[in-house]
Formats: structure tokens, C-alpha cells, sequence
């Protein structure tokens, strides 16, 4: 018998990896403090005890000794869930990451596969300085070779996770602290809870969800972006009466270009959010998809509401200031519109 | 455990069949990148790290491993993956880029795949160390046999990836050896100026594995030292860092001029294959026509293989577009 319970995000993630691991025996776990402290955002809560020692591996803070080393077991057949806490510590493995994990596949012809997952925990809003709050998806996503999912909600968190974790490729999954919904970070965000059901599901990678129906503009986000434009979305309807459209990609690479473009062409607008430092980033390439294939279907110009390309501040209004908040998209669709 | 006739035998044919290879990659090489010399242009374009001289680092060694046992190969892989029994023709023809070779011309010189031997590269020194420690630790966990051996230069040894995979290694107790290739170069800069210490195999205590330094670059020196490790791994007794001397007859890579070598070091280079010849033929292993035999038909094989790669069609360029994903599930 079915039933559905409202799940955070980490927990439905974590009931996938569960799931996955008590029926497949070649995935595993392993990284930074995984086997008693459950992992640093609680990806990992329990699961030490439920698994044992040598599926749940704590490894020493060597990442790009332990992503090369899930490489080599993905290589072996094996289907390594690779827990590395912050995504700002990619700097110290990004050979790993990109040199060996997203170049094996294409390299050697299709010979290797990699069927691994690299869990991130991205993104800042709780004052915890320039390099540990870091978003850095567009950093990932720039490169070949990597499926990307972002999950937004517990019902998207547990579906990317089957299907992350099933897959032959290698896929890097993004999780943003303040949307996991775990101890530390305050009460989860009440747009990511969801009813999540008991069996196993898995949601196809390059498949948008339209999170609102609308028709004045669209707004794009990606995780805890999703939840400022759901925030933002509600202001200007009840002040302006603004209908707003709200897509949220769920995966990164590959992108769902088509359901943007179908979207911006029935409302003419499109406003992208995203956590990330905005130049060279997913805001610029979601709205290079649209205008490159038809410029002409935008009533006004595209707004991006990301990162302005500063270092993130410690200072509470300093880095308030520089985060897509729902007040920045609120505020720049008002101005857009002349609200 | 001292090698017998046979194996010494099959150790000279790698060494021959390694060579016999490099030599005539080497004169293809230079045949038509002139006037104005361009790594990009002629049969084999890029980069090419021959082999010359390393050639016992790789036979001594792969002679202990059996077909469940995983090698990753480092930038000047061709010794090791020739010795790893890797089909001529289709290496030659993926360093011609040609779409019949391992990696149907995706890889090249640097990156060299081959599924059925278990063989890959990581042309980004040692990172090929935690692939292969990788492959070691999910042998361990399905409690299958198999080891895993990396290769790479001494200079490799300081990298961060060296320090992260040996300790894990050491950490896990893994099937698993690390073989370093001391060429006594780093590119141009000398191993007194780039490392602390004289022998990269004595860090083995700094991470609980076993280390040994093997001088002289023969083949049966590497072959007992490689014998313990193996033993090792195999047995259960963890990992290894084996660090062989050896040198490089062709510089960092192929049009290197070597300006920084002093003349004393260059002059006093010795050859492997021509001194294991002499070694085999002196203790009555093999007679002079005997050796004759074998490089008569290595060169023959070499032959075929070259030819085989001329003769191959390039990839179509929209092949370019095909495999970066799987695009499977499990």
C-alpha cells in the first residue's frame, strides 16, 4: 500500500540513497564524515549505523585522493556516492572532477563508464563567509562530461537521487543547505517540503517542472531561487496582479531549453535567478537559449538576478545585498514593467 | 623469486616490442614536421613521451599481473601499455587518430584506453593513483581478485594527489602498488632540486606501506622487487610504493634537445635493451641468433601494426559529438 508523508529535502534524498543501497550492493558511500556524524547537512544521518563501516567509508580530508578513488571504483563496476560537504572545496579536487570523472566516459570512447554521484552542499544565506557559501554550479556546469541536478523540493530530491544514482554516467548533485531542511539552518523553506511517496521513483534528467502557471512573465530558478520567485511571484500578484510563470530546471546539464523557450514565448518575458556569480553564468545561457533561437519573441529586455560578482561578504547586510533574494526579483520585475 | 628462462625471454620481447615500437613512432614523428617544426602537423600530431629507455619499469612488472588486475598508465604509457600485451595496430593507429584506434582517435597519445586489458591513462601526473587505488578498494569490498598497479614518474611524487592516495592506500590496506619511474627528470628540473628526499620509496613509512628502491634498470632486478609487492597485495598485506631507476634516452618528450642535461650524464646513458640482450646472451639464457629471431619478428609485427594505422580512416569530425554520456541506467 502506498502512503505519502511531507518530507525535507535531505530526508527524501537521503530515503533514495536507503533505498538504493539495501538493494544494490555495489553502491556505497563515502567521504567526509560520513559514518557517525551522518555527514556534515545530515545527507548521510544514520546511515553508518544501518550499513556498517565499509559501505558508509569516512575517508581523511584528501578530496581529490577520495573523488579519484570513487572514480576508480565507478570504473570497477561499483556505484560510489561521493559526499564532499561544501562545493567551495572543489577547488582542492577539481582534477578529479573534471579531468578524470567527466573525461573517462568521452576518452576512452565509451569503454569506462562512471556511474557515480558527487553530493554537493552549495550555497550561502547563513553568514558563513566568502568560502563556504559559494554556489559554483555554473563553475561544474561549464565543463563536459557531468549531468548536473538541483533539486528544489523533497519530491525532486528523492526522484534526481534514484535516478542519479541508477545512472551509468557521472552525475554531480547539488543540494543548497537552506533548502535541505536539516538542524542548524533554521526551519526548512515550506515550498521545498513535499509529499513524498513510500516506493522508488526517478525523474528524467533534462526535464523542467513548471512550479506556476502564468502568463505576464516567466521567472527561471534553480533551488533555493525557486522558492525566492515562488516569494516574489505571490507579492506581485497581489499588488500588481502580475501573473508570473515559474520554471524551475531541476538539472542543470542537460537543460531543458525547450520548456523555457515554450514558456518565454507565451509570456514574452523572462527574469533567470540564480545563487551563482552571474557573469559567464546560468543566467546568461539560459537566456542566450531563448534569444538565439528567436529574438524576437521578448517583449522586454531579459533581467538577471544572480551574484554580482563580489566575493560573499560575512556581514549580514553586506551579504543580504548581494544574494537573489525574492526582494531583488520582486523589485527588478517591478521595475521591468513599470509597475 | 628469481625469474626463469621463459620469463626472462618474455620480458626481452617486451622490451624489444616496446622499442621496435617507439623507434619507428619516433621516425615517423620527425618525418613530416619540417620545415618549420609544428607538434600539430604530419601522420602523429601532439605531444609524444617516448618510451625509450623506461621499457624495463614496465616489463619487469606487468609480468606479474594477471588479466583481472587493473593498470592506470601515465603520460609516456607506451612501454606500459605495450608490456600489458595492448594491440599494436590499435594503439598505433589511435596516435595517428585514426577511427580504428583504442579510443577511436578521442584519446591519443595520453590517454590510452582499453577495457578488456583494464588498462586507462591520466595524462595529469599521478592523478592516474586514485583511479587505481579506486579499483583496489572495490576489488577489496566484492572480496574479488585483482590488484591495481599506477605508473608514473618520480617527479610525480610531488604531487598532492601522491600524499592523498598513499595514505588512503595505507589507511584501507589496498591491493594496490604504486610503481614510480625515477628518470632522475621532472620535464627540466632534476629530482635533488625538486624532491626532499633521495628515494621517493622511502615515504612508504610515512603512510604504512611497504617501499623499495630498485637500482640499474634490469629487468630481473625489477622483477624480484616486483614479486614482493605483488605478493603483498595480493596476499593481503597492503599496498607498496616500488620506485625503479631508470632514464630517458629521448628527453621529457620527442624534439626535447635536453639542453639541461650535462654532457657527462648524456654521454654516461646506457641502453636496457641493448645491455639485457648482452646480460641474456652472456649467462647462455638466449643465443645471439636467438635474440636476432625475436626483434626479426617484433619488427615485423611492428610492420603491420604501423601499416595498420596509415591504412585506418580518420573519425568523421561530427564523431566528436558521440559518447560524452552514457545515457544508460542501471
Amino acid at each position: 500500500m502506498s502512503s505519502e508523508r511531507i518530507l525535507t529535502v535531505a530526508r527524501a534524498g537521503r530515503e533514495a540513497v536507503m533505498w538504493e543501497m539495501k538493494n544494490d550492493p555495489s553502491v556505497f558511500m563515502l567521504g567526509e564524515d560520513v559514518f557517525t556524524f551522518g555527514g556534515v547537512f545530515g545527507t548521510a544521518d544514520g546511515l553508518g549505523e544501518m550499513f556498517g563501516a565499509e559501505r558508509i567509508l569516512d575517508t581523511p580530508i584528501s578530496e581529490t585522493g577520495f573523488i579519484g578513488i570513487a572514480t576508480g571504483a565507478a570504473m570497477a563496476g561499483m556505484r560510489p556516492i561521493v559526499e564532499l560537504a561544501f562545493i567551495d572545496f572543489i577547488g582542492v579536487c577539481f582534477n578529479a572532477i573534471a579531468n578524470l570523472a567527466a573525461k573517462h566516459q568521452y576518452l576512452s570512447n565509451g569503454q569506462v563508464k562512471i556511474p557515480m554521484v558527487l553530493m554537493l552542499g552549495a550555497g550561502g544565506g547563513y553568514n558563513n563567509g566568502a568560502q563556504h557559501s559559494q554556489y559554483l554550479l555554473s563553475t561544474l556546469a561549464h565543463m563536459p562530461g557531468m549531468v548536473i541536478v538541483a533539486p528544489s523540493n523533497a519530491y525532486d530530491a528523492k526522484g534526481l537521487m534514484h535516478s542519479a544514482i541508477r545512472s551509468d554516467d557521472f552525475v554531480v548533485y547539488v543540494g543548497q543547505k537552506k533548502v535541505a531542511g536539516i538542524g542548524l539552518l533554521g526551519s526548512p523553506i515550506k515550498t521545498s517540503m513535499a509529499a513524498v511517496p513510500d516506493e522508488p521513483y526517478t525523474i528524467p534528467f533534462g526535464e523542467a517542472r513548471v512550479v506556476q502557471e502564468g502568463t505576464d512573465i516567466t521567472f527561471v530558478g534553480v533551488s533555493w531561487t525557486v522558492h525566492q520567485c515562488i516569494q516574489a511571484a505571490e507579492r506581485l500578484q497581489k499588488q500588481y496582479g502580475l501573473s508570473v510563470e515559474i520554471i524551475d530546471p531541476r538539472t542543470i546539464v542537460p537543460l531543458d531549453r525547450e520548456a523555457i523557450f515554450k514558456s518565454v514565448s507565451k509570456t514574452g518575458r523572462l527574469l533567470v535567478a540564480d545563487e551563482d556569480y552571474q557573469d559567464f553564468g546560468f543566467t546568461g545561457e539560459v537566456i542566450a537559449g531563448v534569444v538565439e533561437r528567436d529574438p524576437t519573441i521578448l517583449k522586454s529586455p531579459p533581467i538577471r538576478v544572480a551574484n554580482p560578482n563580489v566575493n560573499i561578504p560575512f556581514s549580514r547586510p553586506m551579504e543580504q545585498r548581494v544574494l537573489p533574494t525574492a526582494d531583488r526579483i520582486f523589485e527588478a520585475t517591478v521595475a521591468l514593467l513599470n509597475l | 623469486m628469481t625469474p626463469n628462462a621463459d620469463q626472462r625471454k618474455a620480458m626481452y620481447t617486451s622490451i624489444v616490442r616496446s622499442r621496435e615500437f617507439d623507434d619507428r613512432i619516433l621516425e615517423l614523428y620527425f618525418a613530416d614536421k619540417m620545415p618549420v617544426f609544428d607538434l600539430g602537423k604530419g601522420l602523429i600530431p601532439g605531444e609524444i613521451h617516448s618510451s625509450h629507455g623506461h621499457e624495463p619499469c614496465a616489463a619487469g612488472t606487468m609480468i606479474h599481473l594477471r588479466p583481472e588486475d587493473t593498470i592506470t598508465a601515465s603520460h609516456r604509457p607506451h612501454h606500459q601499455a605495450v608490456c600489458r600485451g595492448l594491440d599494436l595496430s590499435k594503439l598505433a593507429a589511435e596516435l595517428m587518430g585514426k577511427k580504428t584506434g583504442y579510443c577511436a582517435g578521442k584519446g591519443g597519445h595520453m590517454h590510452i584506453y582499453s577495457q578488456a586489458h583494464n588498462f586507462s591513462c591520466s595524462g595529469i601526473i599521478a592523478e592516474g593513483m586514485g583511479p587505481a587505488a579506486g579499483v583496489a578498494l572495490a576489488n577489496k569490498m566484492r572480496k574479488q581478485p585483482g590488484i591495481a598497479v599506477s605508473y608514473m614518474g618520480e617527479a610525480a611524487a610531488n604531487q598532492g594527489a601522491f600524499h592523498e592516495v598513499m595514505n588512503m592506500a595505507g589507511i584501507y590496506k589496498l591491493p594496490y602498488i604504486c610503481v614510480i619511474e625515477d628518470n632522475n627528470w621532472g620535464v627540466s628540473v632534476n629530482k635533488q632540486a625538486s624532491t626532499a628526499v633521495a628515494r621517493n620509496s622511502d615515504r612508504a613509512s610515512a603512510y604504512g606501506v611497504y617501499g623499495e628502491y630498485v637500482e640499474g634498470n634490469d629487468c630481473d632486478a625489477i622483477f624480484e622487487a616486483m614479486a614482493r609487492c605483488v605478493e603483498r597485495a595480493r596476499g593481503g598485506g597492503g599496498s607498496s610504493i616500488l620506485e625503479i631507476q631508470t632514464y630517458r634516452l629521448k628527453g621529457h618528450m620527442l624534439g626535447d634537445t635536453m639542453d639541461y642535461v650535462s654532457k657527462q650524464e648524456l654521454q654516461g646513458l646506457k641502453d636496457c635493451v641493448v645491455d639485457y640482450r648482452a646480460k641474456l646472451i652472456a649467462d647462455g639464457t638466449m643465443t645471439d641468433t636467438e635474440a636476432d629471431a625475436i626483434v626479426a619478428e617484433v619488427k615485423q609485427e611492428v610492420d603491420v601494426a604501423i601499416q595498420f594505422g596509415i591504412d585506418s580512416p580518420y573519425p568523421e569530425p561530427d564523431d566528436a559529438f558521440n559518447g560524452l554520456f552514457a545515457g544508460t541506467s542501471r
